[in-house]
């Protein structure tokens, strides 16, 4: 994979001496965002190597850094380039630069620019003065539903080699013929996989605000219960069902666990869980979810094969 | 919208007030509305916004400012767990202290890209 843009300094319009420094990641897509926000303007743009990872990841890596920024500076020439000494970085790197350190080491004082680089120009007009608006990282509805493949494509790939085993596994179980129990137990098992995956990928970060909990797992756990009941009372209405008791609990547990595995790895695309706070979630939450599954496995494959 | 707020009590911020300048650094990167400033001395007006990104204590000039900086990644715990390193995934924790003094400065955690 490259995304890499060349680390080192660029210039964007007709930049002369006095014009405006913005500093970014080499990360393409940052670049070319960071581009297009400021189209039609002169000025500067320092690129450092943060090997192709955006400004907050990087920040959060320490490759988006004080160290890397000097180390840039000099690189470049930046101090014969521009007759100021005034750097605008993106307000996202900064758990990376201690702006004081900066200017201890390289004579340029950092302003931190806005969250967003839409909100540059506007920045820039005010005379580098950001809004509290432009200082917050929200998480929008938005920004929740672009992170969906992230979770949703890896968990269907499993999903397409661990529903046909459960598939496999219900025509060998139940009491009636192989084709019979697939289409009983076998359909139940890959709606009720197939469910669990889309409700913890797609509506877990869709419907983020309004569940309930600030536990990302116990938020995944309810959906995945409600999930689950919904699809044991529609199966209800099969023609030829064959489920028992048994095998409908199995799956009341087994679709909750893994809801709420899903929603507690979309910590990791929040925009505002501490790492402390996953470590809490996860001490109660992770021992949930594998006796929840344990338990629904074991008993699905006692509905099926022994009772 | 509603705003998202995550867990109670839980992060690991903290400030000391005799050593605040009043500067304001700490406002500016904030990305959560965490920290508010009255008559020259900020304090900490919303904990549980805290997400530990360390970017406050970083750019304090006064020290005044501590958190355990790590990024909140259920994947990045789970790896670090099986001892999984980067190769595998970009979501690592590096093992406690390698990082040096947990204390003075905020241990660097990378997390999920």
């Amino acid at each position: 994979m490259h995304y890499k843009v060349d680390a080192g300094l660029y210039a964007l319009g007709q930049p002369d001496d006095k014009s405006s420094v913005l500093v970014t990641a080499n990360y393409k897509l940052s670049f070319d965002t960071l581009r297009s926000a400021l189209k039609g303007r002169d000025l500067w743009i320092l690129v450092l190597d943060t090997d192709g990872i955006n400004v907050w990841c990087a920040a959060g890596k320490g490759t988006f850094s004080t160290d890397e920024i000097v180390r840039r500076i000099e690189s470049s020439g930046l101090e014969k380039v521009v007759s100021h000494r005034r750097l605008i970085v993106p307000q996202l790197g900064a758990p990376g630069v201690a702006a004081h350190e900066v200017k201890r080491l390289s004579g340029f004082k950092v302003t931190y620019g806005p969250v967003r680089s839409q909100d540059l120009p506007t920045f820039i007009d005010a005379g580098f003065k950001a809004t509290p608006e432009m200082r917050e990282k929200t998480f929008s509805t938005w920004d929740r539903l672009v992170l969906v493949p992230v979770e949703l494509v890896p968990a269907l790939k499993a999903a397409i080699i661990v529903i046909p085993v459960f598939a496999f596994l219900a025509g060998l179980g139940g009491s009636s013929g192989y084709w019979n129990n697939l289409m009983n137990h076998g359909l139940l098992a890959a709606s009720a996989l197939l469910s669990g995956v889309l409700a913890g990928t797609i509506l877990t970060p869709i419907l983020l605000p309004w569940l309930p909990g600030r536990a990302f797992s116990l938020k995944g756990m309810v959906l995945g219960l409600l999930v689950a009941l919904a699809l044991v009372f529609a199966w209800d209405a099969h023609p030829l069902r064959a489920f028992t008791s048994p095998e409908q609990l199995a799956w009341l547990l087994i679709v909750p666990a893994l809801v709420g595995y899903f929603a507690m790895n979309f910590t990791g695309a929040s925009t505002y869980t501490s790492l402390s706070g996953v470590k809490k979630e996860m001490g109660w939450a992770v021992p949930v979810q594998i006796a929840a599954a344990s338990c629904g496995l074991l008993l699905w494959c006692w509905s099926l094969f022994i009772a | 919208m509603k705003r998202l707020v995550y867990l109670k009590d839980v992060v690991t911020l903290s400030l000391d007030s005799e050593k605040c300048s009043g500067c304001g650094m700490c406002l500016e990167v904030c990305p959560h509305k965490v920290l508010a400033r009255d008559n020259g001395k900020v304090r900490i007006e919303d904990r549980d916004a805290c997400m530990e990104c360390g970017a406050c204590a970083k750019n304090c000039p006064a020290e005044a400012l501590k958190v355990s900086v790590g990024v909140g990644c259920a994947t990045a715990v789970i790896n670090a767990a099986l001892g999984r390193t980067s190769s595998s995934c970009c979501c690592v924790i590096e093992p406690e202290g390698s990082a040096g003094d947990t204390k003075s400065t905020p241990t660097r955690n990378s997390g999920c890209c």
